[in-house]
C-alpha cells in the first residue's frame, strides 16, 4: 500500500517551476507525487495549510554541525534538529570538526551518525588540505568517493595561493567546488569585530573589509587561471559583492552566497546588543562573528548581490557555541552566530516584504532552496561513476524528495535562544521579534518539526 | 578612634557633597555629565583637603572590602587605587592575575562571582580586553570602577587629568588640549576625549596615521554619529597641533609598536612626535605638559620639558589618589 500524505490548500511557492499558487502538495512514498488545486483529495493523510506558505525544504550550504569533537556545542543529532526547525531539509556539514573531515573515514562517520541519528539530510563537506593546516593537499579523490560534496577549509581560508590553484585545478576533476573562506590573515591582523567606527569607539581590534576583499579576488583570478569553480563563503562586504559581479559578467565560474546576519545585521549590533547594557555599551559577544557584521553599506549592498544574482543565495554559517565560549571577554570569545532557527524569520523580517527593503518571498525562498544546491551543483553530478543525484533538490518537482516546509509568514514570535533545539544558544537576536516563522517541516515526506498540530 | 576624631573634626566639610549620583559603576567617562564631573572634582577637592591632614584618613568607607583585580602589571594606578581605598578606611584585598585561579584557567565570569560571593562590594578592575569590566559589570552587584581596559578606557585617569587641568586653568571651555602619540591603542586618549569634550575643550590629537584608529579621521564614521567617538581635531604635524595649545599631553608609546611594522624607528618617533622644548615653544606661554606614565624619556618627551615648571606629571600622579577616593567614596555613598 502506497503512504501518502497531502498538504493540503496551501500557497504553494516552488521557485525552481515558477509555482505560486494555492493548491495541494502531495507525497507519496517519501517523494513529491503532484502539486495541483485538488491533487490532496485522495490521500491516506493530510495537513491542513491553508493561510501558510507551502515550499521545498530549505537547503543550507555552510552548517556547522561541530561532531565529532565538539559535541558540548552541537551535535548531528541536535544540529539536525534545529534545522528541521528552521524549515531545512538538507544541511551541508563543514568539516572543522576534530579530527577535522580530511578522511573517508570521517566522511562516512558524519553520513553514518546523520543517517541513526539525524533529522534531516547530511551532505558533508571534506577539507581541502589535511587537517586544515594549508600545508597539503587531503586526498580529496577519496573524500569524493565517500561522498563528500564540496571542499573547504572553512574557519580558514586556503592562505596559499599556489596551493589553492591545485586544489581547484585538482578538484575540477572530481566535478566538486572548492569553497573558501575569504580572509588574509595578515591583513586582519587578529581583529575581532569589523574595523570601523565602531572598533574605534570601543577599543577592539579591527579586520578591515579589505582583509576579505583581497583573497576574494585572489580566488576569482585562480578561478579564471584554472577554469574551475570557487565558491565565496559567506560574501560580507560592498567590495566583494562588486569583485564577483564583475567576475561573472566575464564569465568566471565563481558562486557565493550570503548569511542571514550578513543581509540584516551591522557591527553596530556588537555595541548595543540586547537589552539595557552597564555603561550603554554591551560588548555583545553573541554578535562577535567571522568575518564579523559591517556596515549598514556593506548590508545594502549584499542585498543587492542577491536580489540581480551576483550572490547566488543565502547560507546560515550555524556556528553553536556552548555559553561558556560567549561568556567571557570579547577578544576570547569565539567566532559564530547559531543561525538555523531564526535564519529564515532574519531575514524576512528584516528586508523582506514587511522589512526595510524588498526581497519578495518567492525571491527569498528560491534563495533558500534551489539556489543553494545549483550553487554548488547539489545532487546534479556524477564523479567517479558514482552516482550523487538527488533529483529534484530544493523544488517540489514530481519525484523530488517530499522535503517541505510550512511557514506562517505573518506570524509574530520572540526569539528565545534558551528554547532552541540547538545547543548553540549563542544569537544576537535574543529577545527580537520576528515576523514570518517556519510551523512545520517535512523531510521525505515524513515531519520531522510540527507546530501545527494541538500538543497532546 | 583617633580616626574617627579626626574624621567628626574635618568630616563636614570634606564629605558634604549636594551632587546628585545614581552611578552604580564607573566604567568610562563617555556616559559622564558636565555636572557628574563637577561631583567629582569637588569631592576630589575634599578628598585633598583629608589627605593633607596629620592623619590623612576617614572612615568614610569603613566595613567595606575593596578588590583590586589587575590582569595586567601596574605600579602607579594598583597603588593610587589601594591607597585611596585605605585612606577612606575600606578593607582592600589586592589581586594579580598572577599567582591566582587566574592562572588555573578560572574564567572571568568565575573569578568576580567568587569575589563577590566572599563579600566583596566594590571591584576595582584592570584587563588587558576592551570591555572586560562592561561583562563584569552586567553579572555582579558590586561596584565596578574600571582602572584601565584595553585600548579602550580609563576613566579615573581621564578624571585625574581633567582635574589636574582644571587647578590650573579654571573652566576648560574653549581650551584647547592637544594629546601626541599611540592614539589607536590608547585608553588614556579615549577617556580624556569624552571627558575634556564633555567640558567644551577644544581637543586635538597628534599621531602618525599608524597610530590614529580608524574611524577617527574625517570621513571615516557617519557624520553626527552620536555613538561613535566624538569629534576631535586629527593632526599628523606636530609643530602645527602645538600651536596655541593650553595642554600638550605625551602618551607613552609601547616599545612593540616598532616590532609590529607601524613606526620605522624610535628615533624617527622622536623626531618627529617627541615633545620637546623647541615644539613647546609653539604653544602658549606656561602651557602644561602632562603624561600618564610611564615615561619613556626621550621618546615621546625630552627628559626637560618632563621636569620643567611646565610638567604636571609628579602632580597627575599625587592628584591621582584624591581622584580615586572620590570615586570610591561618591560610588559606595550613591549605592547606601
Amino acid at each position: 500500500m502506497t503512504a501518502s500524505l497531502a498538504v493540503r490548500g496551501g500557497r504553494v511557492i516552488d521557485p525552481a517551476n515558477g509555482l505560486d499558487a494555492v493548491a495541494d502538495v502531495l507525497i507519496e512514498d517519501g517523494r513529491v507525487a503532484g502539486v495541483g488545486r485538488d491533487a490532496g483529495k485522495d490521500a491516506v493523510d493530510s495537513i491542513d495549510a491553508s493561510g501558510l506558505v507551502v515550499c521545498p525544504g530549505f537547503v543550507d550550504i555552510h552548517t556547522h554541525l561541530r561532531q565529532p569533537g565538539f559535541e558540548h556545542k552541537e551535535t548531528i543529532a541536535s544540529g539536525t534538529l534545529a534545522a528541521a526547525r528552521g524549515g531545512f531539509t538538507t544541511v551541508c556539514a563543514m568539516p572543522n570538526t576534530e579530527p577535522a573531515a580530511d578522511s573517508a573515514a570521517a566522511i562516512e562517520f558524519v553520513l553514518r551518525t546523520a543517517q541513526a541519528e539525524g533529522a534531516v539530510r547530511v551532505l558533508p563537506i571534506g577539507c581541502v588540505t589535511k587537517g586544515r593546516a594549508g600545508k597539503e593537499l587531503a586526498e580529496l579523490a577519496e573524500l569524493a568517493e565517500a561522498g563528500a560534496v564540496a571542499f573547504s577549509d572553512d574557519g580558514s581560508p586556503v592562505f596559499d595561493p599556489h596551493l589553492m590553484r591545485r586544489a581547484l585545478e585538482y578538484a575540477s576533476m572530481l566535478g566538486l567546488p572548492v569553497i573558501d573562506h575569504c580572509e588574509d590573515a595578515a591583513l586582519a591582523a587578529g581583529g575581532v569585530m569589523h574595523e570601523g567606527w565602531v572598533a574605534a569607539r570601543l577599543g577592539l581590534r579591527g579586520a578591515p573589509a579589505a582583509a576579505e576583499e583581497a583573497m576574494v579576488a585572489r580566488d576569482i583570478a585562480l578561478a579564471e587561471l584554472t577554469g574551475s569553480r570557487v565558491h565565496i563563503a559567506h560574501v560580507s562586504t560592498a567590495g566583494s559583492v562588486e569583485l564577483i559581479r564583475a567576475a561573472k559578467a566575464r564569465g568566471v565560474p565563481v558562486s557565493a552566497e550570503v548569511t542571514p546576519h550578513h543581509l540584516t545585521l551591522t557591527h553596530e549590533a556588537v555595541l548595543t546588543g540586547p537589552g539595557e547594557a552597564p555603561g550603554g555599551l554591551a560588548y555583545d559577544t553573541n554578535a562577535k562573528v567571522n568575518p564579523p557584521l559591517r556596515t549598514p553599506e556593506d548590508a545594502a549592498a549584499c542585498l543587492a548581490g542577491l536580489l540581480d544574482g551576483t550572490i547566488d543565495c543565502v547560507a546560515t554559517d550555524h556556528a553553536p557555541h556552548a555559553i561558556e565560549d560567549k561568556l567571557c571577554e570579547f577578544d576570547d570569545a569565539a567566532f559564530g552566530i547559531s543561525g538555523l532557527e531564526t535564519a529564515f524569520a532574519l531575514v524576512h523580517d528584516a528586508v523582506g516584504a514587511h522589512g526595510r527593503a524588498p526581497l519578495p518571498l518567492p525571491t527569498l525562498i528560491e534563495k533558500l532552496t534551489v539556489a543553494p544546491g545549483r550553487a554548488l551543483r547539489l545532487g546534479s553530478g556524477q564523479a567517479l561513476g558514482l552516482d550523487r543525484r538527488i533529483e529534484g533538490l530544493g523544488t517540489l518537482s514530481p519525484g523530488a524528495p517530499g522535503d517541505v516546509a510550512l511557514i506562517d509568514p505573518k506570524a509574530e514570535w520572540t526569539v528565545e535562544p534558551e528554547r532552541f533545539a540547538s545547543k548553540g544558544r549563542n544569537t544576537p537576536l535574543a529577545g527580537r521579534t520576528l515576523r514570518g516563522r517556519v510551523v512545520a517541516t517535512l523531510y521525505g515526506g515524513k515531519a520531522v518539526f510540527d507546530s501545527t498540530r494541538g500538543r497532546p | 578612634m583617633r580616626e574617627e576624631r579626626s574624621a567628626a573634626a574635618g568630616g563636614a566639610v570634606a564629605l558634604d557633597v549636594k551632587w546628585a549620583w545614581t552611578r552604580r559603576h564607573v566604567l568610562d567617562l563617555d556616559d559622564f555629565s558636565r555636572p557628574e564631573i563637577d561631583a567629582v572634582m569637588e569631592t576630589t577637592d575634599a578628598m585633598k583637603e583629608v589627605l593633607a591632614r596629620e592623619v590623612p584618613r576617614v572612615p568614610a568607607l569603613r566595613g567595606k572590602t575593596i578588590v583590586t583585580l589587575f590582569y595586567e602589571a601596574s605600579t602607579r594606578t594598583r597603588a593610587s587605587f589601594e591607597l585611596a581605598a585605605k585612606a577612606l578606611g575600606a578593607d582592600v584585598i589586592n589581586i594579580a592575575a598572577s599567582g591566582s585561579s587566574v592562572q588555573k584557567g578560572e574564567s572571568l565570569y568565575d573569578t568576580v562571582r567568587t569575589l563577590q560571593a566572599v563579600g566583596a562590594q566594590m571591584l576595582v578592575m584592570r584587563h588587558g580586553s576592551s570591555g572586560a569590566p562592561y561583562l563584569v559589570a552586567r553579572h555582579v552587584e558590586m561596584n565596578v570602577v574600571n582602572a584601565g581596559d584595553g585600548w579602550h578606557a580609563h576613566p579615573t585617569q581621564g578624571l585625574l587629568d581633567i582635574y589636574t587641568m582644571r587647578s590650573h586653568l579654571g573652566d576648560l571651555r574653549g581650551k584647547r588640549v592637544v594629546i601626541v602619540g599611540d592614539i589607536a591603542h590608547s585608553r588614556v586618549a579615549r577617556s580624556n576625549i569624552w571627558g575634556l569634550t564633555a567640558l567644551g575643550a577644544d581637543v586635538a590629537v597628534c599621531a602618525p596615521p599608524t597610530l590614529l584608529p580608524f574611524g577617527m579621521r574625517p570621513g571615516e564614521a557617519p557624520a553626527e554619529e552620536p555613538l561613535a567617538l566624538p569629534r576631535v581635531t586629527v593632526e599628523t604635524d606636530l609643530d602645527r597641533a602645538v600651536e596655541g595649545a593650553d595642554v600638550v599631553m605625551a602618551l607613552r608609546l609601547q616599545l612593540e609598536r616598532m616590532t609590529s611594522g607601524l613606526l620605522p624607528s624610535l628615533r624617527e618617533y622622536a623626531r618627529l612626535y617627541q615633545v620637546n622644548e623647541e615644539r613647546l615653544a609653539r604653544a602658549r606661554t606656561g602651557a602644561l605638559v602632562m603624561h600618564p606614565g610611564p615615561m619613556n624619556e626621550g621618546v615621546e618627551i625630552s627628559p626637560a620639558v618632563a621636569r620643567s615648571l611646565q610638567s604636571t606629571i609628579e602632580e597627575q600622579v599625587t592628584n591621582g589618589v584624591a581622584v580615586r577616593m572620590a570615586v570610591l567614596y561618591l560610588l559606595a555613598r550613591g549605592k547606601a
